[in-house]
């Protein structure tokens, strides 16, 4: 079972926190700290595996990671769920944000913080594994997109602006993005 | 279509934290923000009511409160909108969880977009309901779910076959309802469907062993499903690295290992398959290696045929070997998982594993170390052991303690000689003192008193240990014991075991005041360092007044040798009680350090029982009907009370030394405020040598904490009347005080 699975980024300000288990509020923010801090002391060179934390780590938990540009995947899962196979759907999981977002990188995630945990509901439900297939995935947030996008039009409001001025500025540019294995965080304007 | 003017959209406001320099201005934007959408919740504007929530939603995942949210999220989950319905469940996951009042009333909502028909709203119920639902709600809504099971739509079966899991987990009666469907759900074509399904499968089976005997039934089937993945071309749907839906097949492997496990027919149904992938299956990437592992595990736990587990454990050998480190690591967790049950099987790839610890990523090496202590038997002791300690002097801090106590533990079980396991000890003692646990000063200074012949030996090799190094607590007090016991064989002659080593009877006093009056010697420390000093003063001058000091007889371990792992805890326990000071440094306990006489092994043993009265504790142990009559205790004398910090005076006239007086200075604080930077200076007249040693502290703590405690040593050669002058500074209730006072009313027994 998946306990939980966190995004954040370089400096530990948290771009993504879904808990499949019920811990208080400050539970959660003393699990985010604790693995903010056990995973960004690691090297470059060494495994994706993490045991260890007082929080997250008792008994047979283990936080399995994955270090993209400036953002670290954190998942924390029991022993049932296949280590390798974890590194796989994390991997699965930043394709399919690249799919739906375009060349993801941190600023999509930050400027759609309420998309990211839509697309994530696609792949895991109740700390299982609901779907590793990319197109069925995206295939299924499209529709949804349409859904919302139908009813904003029926209900006479303006066409749903996703993003703020500055942020259309920067897509309008076209400043050079990098894809996620490689670029970091576009500067704010 | 009424807008707060000054409300601004998610992104707006997103774009406005950021641009927030410190903390306190982000705050000030948030807190203003969230004064908005309290009023336009107030307000009831339903048609951005969801944008507000999704602002709420951002605010509360960077750490702010976000409670005053819940309702809404009732509101929007009950509006007939999908964008609505979209912020609300969300909103319900991440704000209403099971303790919060208003969980159950989402029940309503969630039966009727059950019940709906719109397969996205049906998707929205059942993810926070398989993410959130109390135990109530799943019996409450189980019957709507088993109806979604044979739904036309396959997304929504796939999310209600896990949400189905979730239900089973919460209230284990809904298996009835939820173990029907699952054999037509097997036939499914849909690997969402089929991922599901499998995962309920192994949930029930789990935890029933009549579901686990009904599912038996479905091996083959299961083999069949596993074989067309694996023998399907490439397909892109959904292939990950040219493996076919590896996630699916890891899960089907971890099913099958259960239903197989100790069942001879289930297992030899899967033989051939296991065979088949283990071999065929591609390593160059990830997700063949995810298959790979589950299915070594899979051999590993069934009845597989002989060949096929050898085959299992060399695959995970391999992986010992390869580069990428995430195998490595998967390989040192499968074999831990195996080194029980296939022990000589993982023994053989004892001097790979035994490299990992030479990792420098703190994952493998822990994993490496648990392995490698759980490969330690008798015939490969000594190399294992040299291995750790090793690994001991270099890895970090936080896997010392395990390592330690690895090597203490592995020591006990295979020592091959006594004093191979002594000087194991000892190295690890020097290592790692200060991560021991606090059974290994016990353990040592009995192994130490029980082997005779070693006695020479030990009492030289710790000698030079404590010379080099009086910092490391556990090797201190064990080398403080055995100098008080066996001083007579340091001094005397020389051991053929150890270098040459002549000690004279001054150094080796030395060394124990040494210790006795350094910073870092705890107290139960500087109890065994008098008590060897008072040791090696009767035994070396050899006065009969001491019975009580005579060469401890060895503490009988309880019962017989034979089971010895049976024992050891209850050998350790009574250790423990047989020595409580030693392994307790509260200063509390060692008041007057004249009470230390209670302390190391041994003690407890010998008669009349040890009355640990301040101040007499000496004079009564010399009490005993062959010695000459003891001279009286001389009372204590309270010197100074002002405002709850009071100072008392205790002595002693160590026989022996005649002209030497020892002064016990206790100061102690019944105040409510702490006593602080507290100096107590004395003075004598000419005649007199004064020797002031540090105190244990200079904090008197509140409320009768734990007391500070000095230790005055006055030589008084002429005998003349004792005359003693105190000057006190120190810090009480924020204002700084000095006294200087004369003692009056000194006994004469202090100086007579």
């Amino acid at each position: 079972m998946i306990k939980a699975i966190l995004i954040f980024n370089n400096h530990g300000k948290p771009r993504l926190s879904m808990f499949y288990q019920p811990y208080s509020e400050d539970t959660q923010w003393q699990i985010i700290r604790e693995t903010f801090h056990l995973v960004s002391k690691r090297d470059e060179n060494v495994c994706n595996f993490l045991e260890g934390g007082l929080l997250i780590g008792e008994s047979d938990n283990k936080l399995i990671y994955r270090h993209y540009a400036t953002l670290y995947f954190v998942f924390c899962v029991d022993s049932s769920e296949s280590e390798l196979g974890i590194l796989d759907l994390i991997q699965v999981f930043v394709e399919t944000l690249d799919k739906c977002f375009e060349n993801v990188c941190e600023l999509d995630l930050i400027f759609h913080v309420d998309k990211v945990p839509n697309i994530l509901a696609e792949m895991v439900m109740g700390g299982m594994v609901l779907e590793t297939n990319m197109n069925e995935i995206v295939t299924q947030i499209d529709a949804q997109n349409k859904l919302e996008k139908s009813e904003a039009a029926l209900a006479g409001a303006p066409a749903q602006i996703f993003k703020s001025p500055i942020y259309n500025c920067i897509k309008k540019n076209k400043i050079p993005r990098n894809k996620f294995n490689q670029g970091g965080e576009r500067p704010v304007l | 279509m009424v807008a707060s003017s000054s409300s601004l959209k998610l992104q707006d406001l997103i774009q406005e934290i950021r641009e927030a320099k410190t903390q306190a201005q982000e705050r000030e934007v948030i807190q203003k923000e969230c004064a908005h959408i309290r009023a336009s919740f107030r307000d009831g504007d339903p048609l951005h009511r969801h944008r507000q929530l999704a602002k709420l939603l951002y605010v509360h995942m960077l750490g702010y409160p976000a409670h005053f949210g819940q309702m809404e999220c009732l509101k929007l989950i009950a509006s007939p909108r999908f964008t609505d319905k979209r912020v609300g469940y969300l909103g319900a996951m991440l704000l209403l969880d099971e303790r919060q009042d208003a969980h159950l009333l989402i029940t309503n909502s969630i039966k009727n977009d059950l019940s709906q028909g719109i397969q996205a709203v049906q998707g929205l119920a059942l993810c926070t309901l398989s993410a959130t639902g109390s135990a109530e709600m799943c019996r409450d809504l189980a019957t709507e779910v088993e109806k979604l099971l044979l739904q036309p739509s396959a997304y929504v079966r796939k999310k209600a076959v896990l949400t189905a899991v979730h239900m089973i987990r919460k209230v284990p009666e809904l298996s009835n309802i939820f173990l029907p469907p699952c054999a037509q759900l097997l036939h499914e074509h849909h690997h969402g469907v089929l991922l599901g399904t499998i995962t309920l499968i192994t949930e029930l089976c789990e935890r029933s062993p009549a579901a686990l005997k009904h599912f038996r039934k479905m091996v083959p089937q299961l083999v069949h499903i596993l074989r067309t993945l694996v023998t399907t071309g490439y397909s892109t749907e959904h292939s990950i690295s040219g493996v076919s839906d590896p996630f699916l097949q890891v899960q089907i492997l971890r099913l099958l290992r259960i239903l197989g496990r100790n069942h001879e027919e289930s297992s030899e149904t899967m033989n051939d398959l296991l065979a088949q992938v283990a071999t065929n299956t591609d390593t160059s990437r990830n997700a063949g290696n995810a298959v790979l592992f589950e299915t070594v595990l899979t051999i590993m736990d069934i009845h597989s045929a002989a060949g096929l587990r050898v085959l299992a454990v060399n695959i995970l050998g391999r992986f010992l070997l390869n580069s990428d480190r995430n195998i490595r690591y998967v390989a040192l967790t499968s074999l831990l998982r195996l080194v029980q049950s296939d022990h000589s099987a993982v023994q053989r790839h004892r001097p790979t594993v035994v490299e990992c610890l030479r990792e420098p990523d703190d994952s493998l090496s822990r994993r490496a170390l648990e392995l490698s202590l759980a490969l330690v038997n008798s015939s490969n002791v000594r190399a294992m052991t040299q291995e750790l300690q090793g690994f001991l002097e270099s890895c970090p801090p936080d896997l010392q303690a395990d390592c330690a106590s690895g090597i203490l533990l592995a020591a006990e079980r295979f020592a091959p000689t006594k004093r191979w396991h002594i000087d194991t000890t000892l190295r690890v003692l020097m290592t790692a003192g200060t991560h021991v646990r606090d059974d290994a000063v016990a353990n040592l200074t009995q192994l130490i008193g029980g082997a005779q012949e070693l006695h020479a030996y030990s009492v030289r090799r710790l000698y030079s240990a404590l010379a080099e190094d009086i910092s490391q607590q556990p090797l201190v007090q064990v080398a403080a014991w055995c100098i008080g016991e066996y001083g007579d064989l340091l001094l005397e002659g020389s051991c053929e075991e150890t270098e040459p080593l002549q000690v004279e009877e001054e150094e080796v006093l030395a060394l124990l005041e040494r210790v006795l009056q350094s910073h870092m010697s705890l107290p139960a420390t500087r109890g065994y360092a008098l008590t060897a000093l008072m040791k090696l003063s009767t035994r070396l001058h050899g006065d009969n007044k001491a019975a009580i000091l005579e060469k401890i007889p060895l503490v009988e371990r309880g019962g017989s040798q034979a089971d010895e792992e049976a024992k050891e805890s209850k050998e350790t326990a009574q250790l423990s009680e047989a020595a409580p000071v030693p392994t307790e440094p509260q200063a509390s306990e060692l008041l007057d350090l004249l009470d230390l006489l209670d302390g190391p092994s041994g003690d407890a043993q010998h008669p009349p029982p040890l009355d640990p009265t301040p101040g007499g504790a000496l004079i009564h142990l010399l009490n005993l009907p062959c010695a000459p009559p003891p001279p009286a205790p001389i009372p204590n004398l309270k010197v100074f009370e002002r405002e709850g910090l009071q100072l008392n005076l205790s002595f002693v006239r160590p026989p022996g030394t005649p002209t030497l007086l020892l002064i016990t200075v206790t100061a102690t604080n019944t105040s409510g405020g702490d006593v602080t930077h507290f100096i107590c200076q004395a003075a004598v007249p000419k005649s007199f040598q004064l020797q002031l040693q540090a105190p244990s502290g200079d904090t008197v703590p509140a409320q009768g904490g734990l007391p500070t405690t000095q230790l005055l040593r006055i030589l008084n050669p002429k005998k003349a009347p004792l005359r003693l002058k105190l000057r006190l500074t120190y810090n009480h209730f924020g204002q700084s005080v000095q006294e200087i006072f004369e003692v009056n009313n000194l006994p004469v027994e202090t100086w007579q």
